[in-house]
């Protein structure tokens, strides 16, 4: 660690966990979770901050690869492009690869795998024992740099970060694998958008200074969501994203990858 | 001892049989459509406590949403905005379609929850009140384009739509409307009985 020393560094814990299907071991790495302050309101009143409980959890180090995906839909016909009704998976599904079970470029295999629908993701997820983090675990783990369990309070991050949102999309996505964060999670930024399991839970109002009655009416409860921290814009734009996609849709630059409970009595 | 020949009665009992079979597989034993929301197998359970699976609603129209039992404001308004729509059917239509009320808080509405608000509601022998697991809940939710969020106090924020499926399963059409009869819905309605018939 270069220079600061924080008291997170007892983690992360990073464990193995048998990758079924292919013979592949897929890293997950244990997060502790705890008392965590979401860019998104939780409570009714939806300009007012309530810190919820994460519980611990494991997540996947990397986004799913396309190797990793080449490996699950030979072992699941179902999933394969060509075989996914078009209510669990739009026209774009896997459009990049040169067949159903052949990988677009010859070097596709550890680059993350885009172009898959929502329920696609979740079956990948459910094949090795998963299923896909939720936002709030999602945020968390995307709110640490390489030392800082939480590093959204420093602009220099937040710069460094929102660059990327800048750049234009390459043809070719970059490898998986880019610096570990303070829980060994990688690419959480900086390579792809990533679907979590509650993406049709991150509506926003059209217009959140209005909270009258339409909203009451519209949303049974409280309003939509609307946004606490003006200044996370990258973190912001996923849940823009997110709210604006179906559970069928597939593009280029979406990808995901999976999460797991963790019993917390257990060593 | 010998086996009895097979009597004519048999025979034609079979017979009656593999016809009811097949017009089955005609009407919703086959697969249903790529696009249809039966390809989700969705094991529910409804306000009797009868397990049943989403696609047994194949056959005839279904108007599907989603609510929660302990919902003061758009839930119950949701359910009167579907009882007028039906309402505004040809009495023999009504016979000849179905209302799917699919929980978002399995936690809390159990099967009693869904009998206690069927009966305060008013909901006719033609309503089915249902729930399902969380996963599950999450996947429905999906496949209707319904979003919805616990809040931290435990109650929901949800959108109101109303679906309506044709006999396959495919969404036929969408309202957003709530407090009001959408003469929209009710025409797709109507065409679906025709087609139908």
């Amino acid at each position: 660690m270069q220079g600061r020393t924080e008291s997170r560094q007892r983690w992360p814990v990073v464990f193995l966990a048998l990758y079924v299907g292919s013979g592949l071991a897929a890293d997950y790495a244990t997060l502790p979770g705890g008392r965590f302050e979401s860019v998104l309101p939780q409570g009714r009143a939806p300009a007012v901050s309530v810190p919820v409980q994460i519980a611990p959890y494991a997540l996947r180090t990397t986004p799913v690869t396309s190797g990793e995906f080449l490996a699950f839909v030979t072992a699941h016909p179902e999933w394969r492009r060509g075989q996914v009704p078009a209510v669990f998976a739009d026209e774009g599904y896997l459009a990049d690869w040169r067949s159903p079970l052949e990988l677009g470029a010859a070097d596709a295999a550890d680059r993350p795998q885009t172009r898959v629908s929502w329920f696609a993701a979740r079956a990948f997820c459910e094949s090795e024992g998963a299923r896909l983090p939720t936002w709030l675990e999602w945020e968390y783990a995307a709110s640490a740099d390489e030392t800082r369990g939480d590093a959204r309070a420093d602009p220099q991050w937040r710069q460094r970060i929102l660059a990327w949102y800048g750049r234009p999309t390459a043809s070719l996505l970059p490898r998986v694998g880019g610096a570990a964060n303070a829980y060994g999670v990688r690419d959480l930024h900086g390579l792809v958008w990533e679907w979590v399991d509650d993406f049709n839970a991150l509506f926003i109002a059209e217009d959140s200074r209005t909270q009258g009655d339409s909203d009451t009416l519209r949303f049974c409860g409280a309003g939509a969501i609307s946004i606490l921290d003006r200044e996370s814009y990258a973190v912001l734009m996923r849940v823009a994203l997110l709210s604006s996609l179906s559970a069928a849709d597939t593009t280029g630059n979406l990808g995901f990858r999976c999460a797991r409970s963790v019993d917390a009595n257990r060593p | 001892m010998t086996m009895p020949k097979p009597s004519r009665r048999a025979f034609v009992l079979g017979f009656g049989a593999a016809v009811t079979v097949s017009l089955i597989g005609i009407a919703g034993g086959a697969e249903p459509p790529g696009n249809s929301v039966y390809q989700l197998r969705l094991p529910l359970t409804d306000q009797d406590g009868q397990a049943f699976d989403l696609a047994s609603g194949r056959g005839q129209p279904v108007l599907v949403s989603m609510f929660y039992t302990s919902c003061r404001m758009t839930c119950p308004m949701i359910i009167s905005t579907i009882q007028q729509t039906v309402r505004a059917l040809a009495p023999a239509d009504r016979e000849r379609m179905r209302v799917l009320m699919i929980s978002f808080d399995p936690a809390r509405d159990t099967v009693a929850a869904l009998k206690r608000t069927a009966e305060e509601r008013g909901c006719d022998t033609h309503w089915t009140l249902a729930r399902t697991d969380e996963a599950s809940t999450r996947k429905i939710a999906a496949v209707l384009g319904v979003q919805y969020r616990r809040l931290a106090d435990g109650d929901f924020s949800h959108s109101s739509i109303i679906s309506l499926l044709d006999a396959d399963g495919r969404i036929a059409a969408r309202s957003g409307v709530v407090g009001s009869v959408d003469p929209d819905l009710v025409q797709a309605l109507r065409r679906q009985l025709m087609v139908h018939h």
